[in-house]
């Protein structure tokens, strides 16, 4: 079983979606990386989850990685945000990876915990980071920022040094420790 | 018994010290405990980064921080007096360190070890505090990133001098710590290559 051969049957699957793989890496000389993305809509997102990770021509049984990317003020991009699933076939030894685009406001995706449990954190992460809201999440808090924190940091539009959350903190003096 | 210690030499008419046990005695009755609490510092490193394990190297056998009566690291705050916050300090982590200050008890010093812990260092992000002093006291600041070990120990060494000088009273009557003795070296003087052109 190849990567060709899983994206031939996500296709033959889902035909209604219209599945492109694109590489992730084009170098100058024409040739790409051999790695490929599929952009898949968010409501669509648990059925072709499930059925990657079940179907034994794919058989995505590890989630190696999920991030997002902010795409504001990116040149080209239609969307404000991608979050990205890196998928990997232990049986079959290929990858593959999965973006699914969501706007402001309210950018929600579903929850794939319900696939591949180590999500749990990893959505956690960027709802903390980026503000998507993951529905379906069965633990759904900050896991990085203090749970005070009202921002979403990596938002391109957070200034670096924060809104003063660094300067706002209680202070302890000789007198009151 | 085994041990069997001279009787004291008194001190002669010039007021000399002519043993160890005499120079100890003359120690004692010039500052009193204070002399003694600044050779026992329990230091309780609260190493963070980088800074931490220049802490270590301090407290290794070539610069053995042992030499100034430092070398029972306590990992309870309970059981220390100095403090050594040893690298950057986050917006989360400061309550902790604050409540583990807090939990010292008097007499207490602090040391800020390090570009990080005084002023953020190159971390000037959303997230690092930028130094530790804007929402806790401290005695002493270390310059260097890291701090060399001579740094910490120099660094210790004004603690002892703040001790010997403000003794037993407590943190809030002491107010401010004492100036760091030592320069760091100016970049020139270090050699062709260092520094920035005029």
């Amino acid at each position: 079983m190849t990567l060709n051969d899983a994206i031939e049957a996500l296709k033959e699957r889902f035909p209604d979606l219209g599945v492109q793989p694109r590489p992730l890496i084009r170098y100058p000389d024409g040739r790409d990386s051999g790695q490929f993305w599929v952009r898949v809509p968010a409501e669509r997102l648990l059925d072709v989850c499930r059925f990657l990770h079940d179907d034994p021509r794919t058989k995505f049984e590890m989630l190696c990685d999920l991030t997002c990317v902010d795409y504001l003020n990116f040149p080209d991009a239609e969307d404000r945000f991608g979050v990205v699933y890196s998928l990997l076939s232990l049986t079959h030894n290929h990858r593959l990876w999965l973006k699914v685009f969501v706007n402001d406001p309210q950018p929600t995706v579903p929850s794939v915990t319900g696939v591949w449990k180590g999500a749990n954190w990893m959505e956690r992460e960027v709802y903390d980071l980026f503000g998507i809201t993951f529905t379906g999440h069965p633990d759904p808090r900050r896991i990085l920022c203090p749970d005070w924190f009202d921002c979403h940091p990596l938002r391109k539009d957070y200034p670096l040094t924060g809104r003063g959350e660094r300067e706002s903190l209680p202070v302890v003096t000789r007198e009151s420790a | 018994m085994g041990l069997t210690i001279a009787e004291p030499a008194t001190a002669g008419a010039a007021g000399f010290s002519v043993t160890r046990l005499d120079y100890a005695l003359d120690m004692i009755k010039k500052h009193g405990v204070n002399w003694c609490r600044k050779h026992s510092l329990w230091p309780l490193p609260f190493a963070t980064a980088c800074c931490g394990i220049e802490f270590m190297a301090t407290a290794a056998s070539r610069y053995d921080i042992a030499r100034f009566g430092s070398e029972r690291p306590s990992f309870s705050p309970r059981q220390a007096d100095l403090m050594i916050v040893a690298g950057r300090v986050v917006v989360k982590m400061l309550p902790v360190l604050q409540r583990v200050y807090m939990q010292m008890t008097e007499p207490k010093w602090v040391i800020s070890m390090g570009a990080c812990a005084s002023t953020g260092g190159v971390f000037d992000t959303y997230a690092v505090v930028q130094g530790i002093d804007q929402f806790m006291p401290v005695d002493v600041y270390l310059p260097g990133c890291p701090p060399r070990p001579e740094t910490v120990l120099e660094g210790l060494m004004a603690i002892q001098r703040i001790v010997l000088e403000h003794g037993v009273r407590s943190s809030a009557e002491r107010g401010g710590g004492l100036q760091l003795a030592i320069q760091p070296p100016q970049m020139a003087s270090l050699g062709p290559g260092f520094g920035y052109p005029n």
